[in-house]
């Protein structure tokens, strides 16, 4: 297997870098409508970039939801980030600070096309990924926040949906043990029986439990 | 401070922290042997409730609606082993194609 470089990663992510503009477009228009600055609106995406949790403060805050609950459910929300974050430790190398930099590119999606054919995690691709979702998720918020809404709604274009195929055309060539087999429907369970229920986040969180059936006696 | 900069302030440390808790204490390293069985499996438990919360989630209710027809175009597209980039494509359009008629 021949290195990946951060342009493969790069490539990788091109189509749902389009849809993290997107987003980041909508959220810049929401946290704008909503009363929030541009320099608060940017330095959340420069700093938090998780695009879900994001959209929980802003609307929890904009029906008067109290600091408190805003603060809950983009944590939750992001709480999936500690078990995929110990899961790619071994990839980061270097000063502890150049690991801390390089950690933050660590999203869902990043993380998804960092996977190589072989199974392995590739930190190139990674950063490589992340680098661009990171940059489309900004230029998305700034233009947002300063231009409104010019393009209408992500949903309209079925951006929505792209993340959900994405995720799946990463899980599936991934389920060809039946363990993998067990652990994605287990954790797809786990999440549809939890969203009726559990705060936003937390389906996501347990269902990632359910690697613990690949548990061996140490 | 205002009460906006300090749920800003709040939520970002505590997201740098959950995101860079693996690399910066662990980093280098190799997991200990008994655990990759359970890293192996995390992305097929994460991957696969993240496809369902992305598809059916709502506002803690279950949503069917034009996302489905996505994924299930997306789910034709992959066993057709059409690339990465077709495959969002396809759910993409397929989504916004249910709208605008819906």
């Amino acid at each position: 297997v021949t290195e990946a470089r951060y342009r493969d990663g790069a490539r990788r992510i091109a189509p749902i870098g389009v849809a993290a503009f997107a987003f980041g477009l909508s959220f810049g228009v929401l946290a704008g409508a909503t009363g929030f600055g541009l320099l608060e609106s940017v330095v959340m995406s420069t700093t938090i970039f998780a695009g879900s949790a994001q959209f929980a403060i802003v609307s929890t805050l904009a029906v008067g939801g109290g600091i408190a609950s805003a603060v809950l459910a983009a944590v939750l929300l992001n709480a999936r980030y500690a078990p995929i974050s110990v899961s790619l430790a071994p990839l980061f190398h270097g000063s502890r600070i150049r690991r801390l930099f390089e950690s933050q590119l660590i999203v869902d999606e990043s993380w998804a096309v960092s996977r190589r054919d072989d199974g392995r995690y590739d930190r190139r691709l990674l950063v490589g990924a992340g680098l661009v979702l990171y940059a489309c998720w900004n230029v998305g918020t700034v233009v947002g926040v300063l231009a409104g809404d010019v393009v209408g709604e992500p949903s309209d274009f079925g951006l929505d949906a792209a993340f959900a195929a994405l995720f799946l055309a990463i899980l599936v060539p991934q389920v060809r043990s039946r363990r993998a087999l067990a652990a994605a429907v287990l954790g797809g369970t786990i999440a549809l029986a939890l969203i009726p229920f559990a705060a936003a986040g937390v389906p996501i969180v347990a269902a990632a439990a359910a690697c613990l059936i690949g548990w061996r006696k140490p | 401070v205002s009460d906006i900069w300090l749920v800003i302030g709040v939520v970002a440390a505590a997201t740098i922290a959950l995101k860079a808790v693996g690399p910066v204490l662990l980093g280098g390293r190799p997991l200990p042997a008994h655990l990759t069985g359970i890293v192996d499996l995390l992305a097929p438990a994460v991957l696969a409730a993240l496809v369902v919360t992305q598809v059916v989630g709502g506002n803690k209710e279950i949503v069917l609606d034009a996302r489905l027809v996505g994924l299930g175009a997306a789910v034709v597209a992959i066993l057709l082993r059409a690339p990465l980039l077709a495959v969002v494509v396809i759910a993409a359009a397929a989504t916004a194609l249910v709208r605008l008629v819906a």
